[in-house]
């Protein structure tokens, strides 16, 4: 037990700060890079939309109707070509990200707001908490989603107020699920025992010991919900009872083309394939998330 | 013995525990009617197989668990009334896992500082310069405070546990098996620190164990649990060099020897732990006793004073022999 304090060159012996290491675990995790960097781009062409769309995505020219995208023949006033409306279909794309993604994070952060409370207090306090959450959760399940939102839909009519909070209020059943299981297994560990004995309040526990260890699951979840929620709001759209036209929607933009698919099997694919590659990414970003916030899972 | 610091009056711990889906629940008495003192300095070292209270009687004394009835008294104040943190400052754990005892999202540094910023002391320069010094106190490198749980050894994960629960400068530390998850020659390192620190700081410590030889190195007193009750307590010497209850002599039997060829040691205790839920009557013990008579059947046994400790078996009790030969 040598006196190192006195001695200011071994005192400054000191590893890397873990500001440094989370930094190097982001950078050499390939999936997280791929991912982030798809649903980053994505972001950024929702939000610079009306500086990126090369026309009006609701302007209609019946002269310029059903014209093929530029790799099928086209010509370069619409790049990707044009719907039965005559409606730039990139314009209309870059919009569509707008809802799709407006609706993923939020109908998200709703619901995983719900399911975390949910799960955690169910998982740390159990007795009667877990059986009224338990409780819910079956409930919850017993419900079909498509069902119950295309019945709200119905009633209430189609927007994105009503889409998201119909799914934000549908889609917790996970996170409950999920982060209950997870709080029970850590609730178990001597380090909240040692919390406890050290004198740390409740909520201190639940939020800075307990929480931190279920963020992984909590991450892999959320992304999960999100492109859960954009699928199903690109499915109810499909039906016609999501997002109403003319507003672009890639769900919408998919129900649309569908008539003239064996002709013009472009109007489906290319908002599929967006919708595909948008859904990737999220879950590539969830699975690189959970790897950079768990780094003893690692070798 | 001076004033003790802690004591234990009469402390009776029962869960209840389910019997399948239609089953009623039925109580389990981990911890029956302890009593226990520590002198200040002391190590008292509770030893006993798997499953006979000891950690429950630990988690009683951390404020973890409320017993069902009896008093823990600090310094002659009930626990019960004392505010938690206040508690905190002066009973501080040592786990017996030190791979679940950290919590592995968090620095070393953060970890050891928790106690100080729980409790608002000093800021945050304070409480860093408070972490150095506690980890010289245990023999670990500055360097490590930015390092995660998992980047440690176990030994090293003991100290940093140890280092957590002397920041405060607590007077008693509970020690639940400290060195039953590491391997042995780590093992003797952190109980001479335990040790050193012991001396240091003037520490007491409840040692619990089942290792034997642990308690003998490091504890001036030994108590020893079974099916909830401390059926013997006395100085560590003379409790190794005497053991008087049967169960005692059998424990110290059953430690293993490392001379060849002399096999498993027969400790005459055959049959398995009994079932807590329906403990036997009479003694607890009697099942597996090898000197146990038609009255240790039918009725338990009462402490009876010992030099410098306390047996509970009726070989001892002076009563008992009237009793019989009536």
């Amino acid at each position: 037990m040598s006196d190192a304090m006195t001695d200011p060159l071994l005192a400054e012996i000191v590893g890397p700060t873990p500001g440094q290491l989370l930094r190097r675990r982001i950078f050499g995790h390939q999936g997280l890079l791929i991912g982030g960097t798809v649903v980053a781009l994505l972001v950024l062409v929702a939000i610079f939309a009306p500086l990126l769309a090369p026309h009006d995505p609701y302007a209609q020219s019946l002269m310029a109707r059903m014209k093929p995208p530029v790799f099928l023949g086209g010509t370069w006033e619409h790049p990707l070509g044009t719907d039965h409306l005559g409606r730039d279909y990139l314009s209309r794309l870059i919009y569509g990200a707008r809802v799709s993604l407006m609706i993923g994070l939020v109908a998200a952060v709703i619901s995983g707001l719900i399911g975390s409370v949910m799960g955690i207090c169910a998982g740390y306090f159990g007795g009667k908490v877990d059986a009224v959450v338990t409780f819910l959760i079956n409930v919850r399940l017993a419900m079909p989603v498509v069902l119950v939102a295309l019945a709200v839909v119905a009633i209430l009519g189609g927007s994105l107020t009503v889409m998201v909070s119909v799914l934000g209020l549908l889609l917790w059943d996970r996170f409950a699920v999920v982060l209950r299981a997870s709080t029970r297994q850590v609730r178990e560990r001597e380090y909240v025992a040692a919390a406890k004995s050290i004198g740390a309040s409740t909520p201190r526990i639940l939020l800075a010991e307990i929480l931190p260890n279920i963020v992984n699951n909590l991450i892999v979840v959320v992304t999960l919900e999100m492109a859960h929620a954009i699928l199903l709001e690109a499915a109810l759209s499909f039906l016609g009872l999501g997002v109403q036209p003319p507003t672009p929607s890639w769900g919408l933009m998919v129900s649309e083309g569908k008539n003239m698919m064996l002709f013009e099997p472009w109007l489906v694919m290319i908002p599929g394939t967006v919708l595909f590659v948008l859904v990737l990414g999220i879950n590539l970003m969830g699975d690189g998330l959970r790897d950079v916030a768990a780094p003893e899972n690692r070798s | 013995m001076t004033a003790p610091v802690l004591e234990l009056r009469n402390v009776v711990k029962t869960y209840s525990v389910k019997q399948g889906l239609m089953g009623r629940p039925k109580p389990l008495t981990a911890v029956k009617d302890v009593s226990l003192s520590l002198g200040r300095s002391e190590v008292l070292g509770l030893v006993g197989e798997s499953g006979c209270g000891k950690s429950t009687l630990a988690k009683i004394l951390l404020g973890l668990e409320a017993p069902t009835s009896g008093e823990v008294l600090v310094d002659g104040e009930a626990l019960g009334a004392q505010d938690r943190l206040k508690l905190a400052r002066r009973i501080q754990p040592i786990f017996q896992d030190p791979y679940s005892s950290l919590n592995p999202r968090k620095s070393i540094a953060d970890i050891i500082s928790l106690p100080l910023r729980v409790h608002g002391i000093g800021d945050a320069a304070s409480q860093k310069q408070a972490v150095r010094e506690i980890l010289d106190v245990v023999g670990l490198p500055s360097r490590v405070m930015n390092t995660y749980p998992s980047q440690m050894s176990g030994g090293q994960r003991q100290r940093v546990a140890i280092a957590r629960a002397l920041i405060m400068k607590p007077e008693i530390v509970i020690c639940d098996e400290p060195t039953s998850a590491l391997d042995v020659s780590v093992q003797s390192q952190i109980l001479n620190l335990l040790g050193e620190l012991r001396r240091e700081f003037g520490l007491t410590y409840l040692f619990i164990s089942h290792n034997l030889a642990v308690v003998e190195h490091l504890a001036t007193r030994v108590a020893v649990m079974y099916l909830g009750r401390i059926v013997e307590e006395a100085e560590t010497g003379d409790l190794f060099d005497n053991p008087r209850h049967p169960y005692s002599r059998a424990l110290l039997k059953s430690v293993l020897t490392p001379e060849p060829g002399l096999g498993v040691p027969d400790t005459q205790l055959g049959m398995a732990y009994p079932n807590p839920i329906n403990p036997p009557s009479g003694c607890a013990f009697h099942p597996r006793c090898p000197l146990a008579t038609e009255l240790c059947k039918t009725r338990a046994p009462r402490p009876v004073p010992q030099d410098g400790g306390f047996v509970e078996c009726h070989l001892y009790d002076r009563e008992t022999e009237m009793f019989e030969q009536a």
